[in-house]
């Protein structure tokens, strides 16, 4: 049996509604995932069954978990924020610049942290060898990108829209459009992976990796702003995504960085 | 939404986890990511393992994150972990002299992975370990969990995590001996003898 589009809908909308019936009876709101989230495939013999064990940090203020590896000037290069200028040629495709800001739970910036991203090309095609679809590579545009966050917290990239493309966790399956983010925090606790999407991107209700976070508040969250002030003339389109690190870290710890 | 008012603390909300994917290969890897040890250091130790999923097939697409204290129960502050060329832009590599404490390493083909890293020493109440983050595509939120080395039965009956653990779960978390610094610490995502995975609070 085929598995189809309208099938995956349906786990959706049951998943979606599992949810909203959680939280009207009274459980917290999800910001995160579920790790056993059927509909996206891959992930169905890759969570653990056992809940996890909660460890209260506050109990012991030495635990390595609370603090943060260190990165700084030596591991990124000048132009690593600029995925349009490390080929000899111009990439192919829409320039936009995405700047934002990461902070902690308390709204604090987190300064000098390293932040890496990856994403496909504007035709939607990853320049990883297992990516085999029938897309065009840009021998200009490899997708990685690396920075370090400012005093102020603020991040920049200047980059290439990416462009959406198939995959087969069940017939017809399109990932929306997004960037890859990879975050450190003050805390090995805060670490973060996820991906930025972009504004009104249609393929939004189709997709079991977005549609995994069934909270819809926090769903809007992956999704960067279009904010023309950001746009830079007759240069690239900009988007806004600030960045909020979840994870418990030890507060009472100077800022030595 | 994705503009923060950090004026209004109720509306400062975490962003959520996503799965690394499949291709993160060209990007986050980078060269001496398993070699965190300074070069010849004689408190060196390989820890390496397989990645297992729910019926016991390895992974070849996930990667591990360790971050460890130096020997002496020191975390290191020191970055370099990633050292990049100027000129190139490619990477350099650590520079063999420094602890970052920090590395980054992905499984082979078969689902194995090794890193050669500092024992580390005690901090606070806790027996020597070493933190380890896992992701893999299909993880839509990585997994924390930690190696502890086996040898001083006192210090791991003493560690406030292991005693809340009973026998079969708590053997999940202590690495195997096999002899010349070497442990073996398997990562089971799920069932028979499925690893502690720990949430922070």
């Amino acid at each position: 049996m085929t598995l189809t589009q309208h099938d995956i809908d349906q786990e959706i909308a049951a998943e979606h509604a599992a949810y909203e019936k959680r939280v009207a009876d009274g459980a917290p709101v999800e910001h995160h995932p579920r790790r056993d989230y059927a509909p996206y495939r891959s992930s169905i013999l890759r969570h653990p069954q056992q809940p996890p064990i909660t460890i209260d940090v506050t109990k012991d203020p030495e635990l390595v978990e609370l603090h943060s590896p260190a990165f700084g000037e030596r591991d990124i290069t000048g132009i690593d924020n600029d995925l349009t200028r490390q080929h000899t040629g111009e990439p192919v495709g829409e320039r936009i610049t995405v700047s934002g800001r990461l902070l902690d739970r308390d709204g604090r910036p987190v300064r000098g942290q390293l932040i890496e991203i990856w994403q496909a090309n504007s035709a939607g095609r990853y320049a990883h060898q297992r990516e085999q679809h029938d897309a065009p590579l840009d021998p200009n545009f490899t997708g990685v990108g690396r920075t370090i966050t400012d005093a102020e917290g603020r991040y920049h990239f200047t980059t290439i829209q990416p462009g959406p493309y198939p995959w087969r966790n069940h017939l017809n399956a399109w990932r929306p459009a997004h960037i890859h983010f990879s975050m450190f925090g003050r805390a090995f606790t805060q670490r973060l992976v996820t991906q930025m999407y972009f504004p009104s991107d249609p393929l939004f209700p189709y997709d079991p990796i977005i549609q995994s976070v069934t909270d819809d508040a926090a769903r809007q969250r992956l999704v960067a702003t279009y904010d023309h002030s950001l746009s830079v003339p007759e240069f690239s389109m900009g988007y806004q995504w600030d960045i909020v690190l979840d994870g418990p870290h030890a507060t009472w710890i100077e800022e030595g960085r | 939404m994705t503009k923060i008012d950090t004026s209004r603390p109720e509306a400062v909300l975490p962003t959520p986890s996503h799965t690394v994917g499949p291709f993160y290969g060209y990007a986050l890897p980078f060269r001496g990511g398993e070699d965190i040890a300074p070069l010849g250091h004689p408190d060196t130790v390989t820890v390496h393992g397989y990645i297992l999923d729910g019926e016991g097939n390895p992974l070849p697409d996930a990667f591990v994150e360790l971050w460890g204290a130096d020997p002496d129960g020191n975390v290191s502050t020191t970055d370099g972990s990633m050292r990049r060329d100027p000129a190139s832009g490619e990477h350099l590599g650590r520079n063999g002299v420094e602890f970052t404490g920090w590395g980054r390493i992905q499984t082979d083909a078969d689902g194995h992975w090794y890193a050669r890293t500092l024992r580390p020493g005690a901090r606070g109440h806790s027996a020597p370990y070493i933190s380890v983050c896992v992701f893999a595509r299909g993880l839509l939120v990585h997994l924390f969990t930690r190696v502890y080395l086996p040898g001083d039965e006192a210090a791991l009956a003493a560690d406030p995590l292991l005693a809340r653990l009973d026998e079969a779960r708590r053997d999940t978390l202590i690495a195997k001996d096999e002899g010349n610094s070497t442990y073996r610490f398997d990562i089971r995502l799920q069932g028979e003898g499925e690893t502690v995975f720990l949430e922070f609070q």
